[in-house]
């Protein structure tokens, strides 16, 4: 065990801890990305790991810049092309965890990735759903990985990009969906499931040194712990170590200066 | 039959006012030199589609030259949000901007539509989400056999599609290699199709499954050696970094963007983008 971590390390390491060997885990771009590939570097490394590029078990050294990245086509079994990607693979049901970050996330694991504010008069254009709304709904279980903001996790989000569990329930159920939805929330202060009832996400461990207040103080709704909170375990050295490595290693891939003037 | 044109011709050739057009490539083997000729050229009133608009739809928006948007991730890959998209959006500058939002699932679905001569596109999606109380494009449809509900969305059927390769062979049949992304798609659902290389071979010298345009598919092909920088083309360069995160900053301001695109689109020349990877051929 290692005490010498930041918040935002203690997030990755707990949130790849939740991946096991035999999962076929559909990458958001971010901070999953690095979840899932300190999974892969270390108790899972058997791991499919699927790009929205069409990227199937993929394994890169360092993070990508981007989903278009030609390591996560070189070392990947097989490229595909996009339609493919979201015909046969997702929505064919192979995918057994879709991993996505959130810009605005409510209680029922609904996430907003569209805009801040009204759709047609818009505070802020976010980028958009891209491929999140059908990995929310053809994945088989979906897990969520963000820094808790009071901005971020809110009462109510502003649009309903990908559905989580709606109001709660059987919501999914209702819409047709077979698959669980959000079944997991990482958070830089703590694990969150699903109540199994109401689908209202429910603090179960709290991270080495963090207390309700400090995860009510940063999430807009009210919290519900449950009975027995635990303490995630601490990241162990090699945990910490990989992730270290992962990041230096990007950012040394990374800083290669441009000499094209393009933008001078 | 594919020509060989210059970019120039092959854009004059090609694209009118008021035409819908597409600039496909999934975060690799973006057409920027195409785009910037579009721009240099002038048209107006264009419908633009792209799965992932980034930095050429940036500029094309920015200058005034997009009537409609349709797209499901707007972004400046691994940097941010896209700056002149969202001025467009959020205070109307220059102008208006229509857009018509989808999911990936969807545009994929709608492109591969296109390309198989289909009128619409259905697929499982949309489950939930708000995207389809905005967009009256995305409709449902009961599946005959089970009725199960499906969503629904129009072919996209592009008057033109510009996408970059690697290369093509003298005959013009054109081999994308690396991340695909939907441009075979793109190039079959277009009405004409407008490829830049980086070079033109005798021999496309690969395997018998291999992504492959014949060239009775392609109305023009323009060699421009690095003509998708600053992305990547697999095998020829690497994605130049910095011009994506010098982007944000050059697009957050509209004075700085207009001189920007004054001196590096504007006036300058397809043959700029060779100078533009130099230093990146060694590293890809």
């Amino acid at each position: 065990m290692s005490n010498d971590f930041t918040p935002d390390e203690m997030m990755t390491i707990a949130a790849s801890r939740a991946l096991k060997n035999d999962d076929v885990c559909f990458v958001g771009i971010g901070a999953p990305s690095a979840a899932c590939n300190v999974a892969r570097l270390t108790h899972a490394p058997e791991i499919t790991l699927i790009y929205e590029s069409g990227t199937i078990g993929t394994a890169p050294s360092v993070l990508p810049l981007s989903i278009g990245d030609g390591e996560l086509c070189e070392t990947a079994v097989s490229t595909v092309a996009v339609p493919e990607m979201f015909r046969y693979w997702l929505q064919g049901g192979r995918v057994t965890i879709g991993f996505l970050g959130a810009a605005q996330l409510d209680r029922f694991g609904n996430i907003n990735t569209t805009v801040i504010g009204d759709y047609d008069r818009p505070k802020i254009r976010l980028p958009g759903g891209g491929g999140a709304p059908e990995i929310a709904s053809s994945s088989g279980e979906i897990y969520i990985t963000m820094k808790q903001t009071l901005r971020g996790m809110v009462e109510k989000i502003d649009f309903v990009t990908s559905f989580g569990h709606g109001t709660g329930g059987d919501d999914r159920q209702k819409l047709g969906m077979t698959t669980l939805g959000p079944t997991l929330l990482i958070t830089d202060l703590a694990v969150w499931r699903p109540d199994p009832v109401t689908k209202e996400f429910t603090v179960v461990s709290m991270h080495p040194g963090v207390t309700k207040e400090n995860v009510q103080a940063t999430c807009g709704w009210t919290v519900k712990f449950a009975d027995d909170v635990e303490v995630t375990p601490a990241p162990s050295v090699l945990e910490l170590k990989t992730l270290r490595d992962l990041k230096a290693r990007t950012k040394a891939a990374h800083a290669a200066p441009s000499t094209s003037g393009a933008n001078a | 039959m594919a020509k060989f044109l210059s970019i120039r011709d092959a854009v004059a050739d090609n694209l009118k006012h008021g035409d819908s057009v597409a600039f496909e490539g999934f975060t690799h083997l973006i057409p920027h030199a195409a785009a910037h000729e579009v721009i240099r050229q002038g048209f107006k009133d264009l419908t633009v589609m792209r799965m992932t608009p980034d930095i050429i739809y940036d500029q094309l928006i920015g200058m005034g030259m997009v009537k409609k948007m349709i797209f499901s991730f707007a972004g400046n890959p691994g940097v941010g949000l896209l700056r002149r998209v969202r001025d467009a959006v959020e205070n109307q500058w220059p102008h208006a901007l229509e857009v018509e939002e989808h999911s990936h699932a969807a545009m994929a679905n709608a492109y591969e539509a296109g390309a198989a001569g289909l009128p619409c596109a259905v697929f499982r999606g949309y489950l939930g989400a708000e995207l389809a109380k905005v967009n009256a494009n995305i409709k449902s449809i009961i599946g005959p056999f089970t009725g199960e509900q499906l969503a629904a969305v129009p072919a996209l059927r592009p008057d033109v599609t510009f996408i970059h390769a690697q290369k093509a062979d003298r005959k013009g049949n054109v081999l994308i290699e690396g991340i695909l992304g939907v441009q075979k798609e793109a190039v079959l659902a277009a009405k004409r199709a407008v490829i830049t290389v980086e070079e033109v071979v005798d021999d496309l010298d690969t395997h018998t499954n291999a992504c492959i345009l014949p060239h009775w598919t392609i109305a023009a092909i323009c060699v421009v050696p690095g003509g998708a920088h600053p992305s990547y083309a697999s095998g020829y360069y690497d994605r130049d970094n910095v011009n994506y995160i010098e982007w944000d900053a050059i697009a957050a301001d509209r004075e700085k963007f207009l001189a920007w695109m004054d001196e590096h689109v504007l006036k300058a020349t397809p043959e700029i983008f060779a100078e533009r990877v130099r230093h990146l051929r060694a590293s890809a």
